[in-house]
């Protein structure tokens, strides 16, 4: 069975030429040289260079699914930390309650957990969040795990196949944020599963065949397969 | 103590090295469980552990810059960290410190990512042997890459002097107190271009351009030395199981 | 600031009602501990300790002082704690916050009043010159339980450092031209000698959150934590300080669950420092 390695790479790195190459994700071009701009795994297609980072903050996109934690309920709107470099502003206008003028206190106080969704990023990186959408609302219950934002895409796995095989063989529900925030409920002995194969899937997550791997480490554990 | 110490023996210096040849120095990143970035390195008799934290919201608000993001490097030295033991807190050599080192890493960092933030950077130096600017720097550097801060380059810094009328690399333990001039400088290594730089003493242009050479020379290894431990932390997790 | 959701206190309290906490241990255990010393070439002592991911490095620097005017034949010793940023994205540099303060002072104290260091046999001049040590914590990674980490590497640095006879022999040398019987203490130490100093106690922290009461708080179990309650305890299970702090209380009995909870822990951590000093 041949390793395909994936290519780390570090700021300053060559990556190609322009004349070669289009300048992607992750890359600065100096003299016509494309360099990594970041630690990163390195994806060179046939037009574009792109360097996925390893490490770094949760960079909010519009539409991004988010788990935020209310920070400070201010007059007609509310302060949430979104784990990005800057917090987000969400307005009462942007939840599905009606809250009078200073009654925000009432709906969504300090420490509450929201599952909620980017909806604005302005050119000085002001934040605004939403709960407007039948599925966001209020947490209530379960336990929230801190994972590196830039793992998320291999916790959630192509096309949702990590997640699901977790839905699957441990019965919780859960909820992954774009920002490295995950919402776990079920019971006890679920949840730690969920919390343990999420740890070990951060851990691994550079590895290859790492779904079969723990799709099989589920498959071990699970006293009843549907 | 002896005023006349003899910094040079038989062509060796007091430590047996080279003229041109650097003290041992040890790397490795991400040691911290807290910090986003972080790095500890051994040069010489120097421990030094750098921390990154941010990019985050610049508090005061007074402080941001709606264009980009500001550093805040902060050097300190552990108050037994040198032989007679220093009074805990910043004082005036530890803010210049900070200030010419913030210096050197905004000019490599891509602050416009980042604006109205701040990049804080910490530098504890644990145990202290001469070179401590240098050495901070150069964990600082890694630090910031070990936490995805995207850069132009990974800085890299080294110092060169003058001991008994000779140009030498790595001011070491007594050479740099008994030593005639101090070269540090800091560059970003993809383009040699020269990002901090401090002299004092006396050197002829001669002498300079030769401390220059050593200093330069010394950076590439160096650099060549933070990048291998950037990748010995991430490479291994790439492998296949 | 970093916010601690409210989902998390009540996760932790549903756990502990069952007997359980978060990272799977009991009640009664302590995370793993490592003590390394002799780390920094600069300090006469020095310790670095972790407990689970908290991180504390102390230094130890002697030197020569002058007394208090109240204890003119005793040595002196004084605690410095830096909560440095490097720790924690919520400690800010500058002047030590109240919370580095309180960390420094109930260190020290369980130094100071325990009488580990044997300050009477610290005099080089009656009324005039002492040794004087300093006690530096720098805390590198914050994880929870500060206390008995930085109590723990305090110790271990204390315990390895030296009197620097070497280091300081000209400022000797000097005041035997002042204070002849100066003469005796280099006769009797010409060279570096251990710090005198007698068995420590060891300092054991717990936490209680909604009638729980658990030992070595982990930070999340820290954060909301009720009230806290820190044990020294000697080498004959005897109690020898005791700080409790936060606005929640404790009942009798939850006290001296507490105590024998400190007592075994204590026991365990001191064999662990002895044998990591090479005793």
């Amino acid at each position: 069975m041949t390793q395909e390695r994936r290519e780390i790479v570090i700021p300053s790195q060559l990556l190609g030429d322009i004349k070669e190459n289009k300048a992607g994700r992750g890359t600065f071009v100096e003299n016509g040289i494309i360099y990594s701009e970041i630690l990163g795994i390195l994806q060179k297609g046939s037009e574009y260079i792109n360097v996925i980072p390893i490490k770094g903050r949760y960079d909010p996109l519009v539409k991004d699914l988010v788990i935020g934690i209310v920070e400070e309920p201010m007059s007609s709107s509310w302060l949430v930390d979104i784990n990005a470099a800057y917090p987000a502003l969400l307005h009462v206008n942007e939840v599905p309650w009606d809250v009078d003028f200073g009654e925000t206190e009432k709906y969504l106080n300090y420490g509450d957990s929201i599952m909620a969704r980017v909806l604005q990023v302005d050119q000085e990186k002001k934040l605004q969040v939403t709960l407007k959408d039948r599925n966001l609302y209020k947490l209530k219950g379960g336990y929230i795990l801190n994972v590196e934002p830039q793992k998320v895409p291999r916790i959630i796995g192509r096309k949702g196949s990590m997640i699901s095989l977790l839905k699957k063989y441990t019965k919780c529900r859960i909820f992954v944020g774009q920002n490295g925030r995950i919402w776990i409920d079920g019971d006890e002995d679920g949840v730690n599963k969920v919390i343990n194969t999420i740890k070990r899937i951060e851990n691994e997550s550079l590895s290859f065949g790492l779904t079969n791997k723990i799709e099989e480490l589920l498959k071990k554990d699970a006293k009843d397969v549907h | 103590m002896n005023s006349e110490i003899k910094l040079f023996e038989d062509g060796k210096r007091l430590d047996g090295r080279k003229p041109d040849e650097l003290r041992n120095i040890k790397i490795e990143a991400g040691v911290l469980h807290r910090a986003e970035g972080s790095c500890y390195l051994e040069w010489g008799g120097n421990k030094i552990i750098a921390a990154v934290y941010g990019p985050r919201e610049a508090i005061p608000r007074h402080t941001q810059n709606p264009l980009r993001a500001i550093v805040n490097a902060k050097y300190n030295m552990a108050a037994f960290s040198v032989e007679d033991r220093k009074r805990p807190g910043p004082d005036r050599r530890s803010r210049e410190i900070s200030k010419v080192i913030s210096e050197a890493l905004e000019n490599v960092i891509l602050l416009e990512r980042y604006p109205r933030a701040s990049i804080d950077v910490n530098i504890e130096v644990l145990d202290a042997e001469a070179g401590t600017r240098c050495a901070g720097l150069t964990a600082a550097a890694v630090a910031l890459v070990d936490a995805g801060i995207p850069m132009k380059d990974i800085p890299v810094s080294c110092a060169a002097g003058k001991i008994e009328g000779q140009v030498v690399l790595d001011l070491g333990k007594n050479e740099d107190n008994f030593g005639s001039a101090d070269l540090p400088i800091a560059i970003s290594p993809r383009t040699g271009e020269i990002l901090l730089l401090q002299m004092d003493g006396h050197l002829t242009f001669e002498e300079f351009e030769k401390a220059m050479e050593l200093a330069l020379k010394g950076c590439q290894i160096i650099s060549d030395l933070q990048k291998k431990a950037i990748m010995e932390k991430y490479q291994s997790k790439t492998e296949g199981n | 600031m970093t916010i601690t959701p409210s989902i998390k206190k009540g996760y932790l309290e549903k756990l502990a009602g069952e007997g359980k906490r978060a990272d799977g241990r009991s009640f009664d255990d302590y995370r793993k501990i490592e003590i390394e010393t002799g780390i920094v070439s600069k300090a006469e002592g020095s310790a670095r300790v972790k407990i689970g991911n908290t991180q504390v490095v102390a230094g130890i620097k002697i030197d020569v002082g002058e007394p208090y005017p109240d204890s003119p034949d005793s040595g002196v010793m004084t605690t410095a704690a830096e909560l440095i940023p490097l720790a924690s994205p919520d400690f800010e540099s500058g002047p030590p916050r109240t919370n580095a303060i309180e960390l420094a002072r109930v260190v020290d104290r369980g130094i100071r009043e325990s009488g580990v260091i044997e300050v009477d046999k610290l005099c080089i001049e009656p009324g005039e010159k002492i040794w004087i040590v300093f006690i530096d914590i720098h805390i590198i990674d914050f994880d929870g339980n500060l206390f008995d980490a930085a109590s723990l590497a305090s110790l271990a640095a204390l315990m390895t450092s030296i009197i620097p006879i070497e280091r300081l022999k000209p400022t000797l040398e000097k005041l035997q031209e002042k204070f002849p019987s100066v003469k005796n203490i280099l006769n009797e130490h010409p060279t570096d000698y251990p710090l005198p100093l007698k068995t420590p106690p060891i300092s054991c922290t717990s936490v209680k959150y909604n009638k729980s009461i658990v030992i070595d708080p982990a930070l999340d179990e820290e954060e909301i934590a009720e009230a806290r309650l820190t044990v020294a305890t000697d080498e004959n299970g005897d109690i020898r300080a005791m700080q409790k702090g936060l606005k929640g209380s404790f009942s009798v009995d939850e006290i001296k669950k507490v105590i024998k909870a400190s007592i075994d822990n204590g026991k365990k951590i001191r064999e662990q420092l002895y044998k990591s000093i090479g005793k």
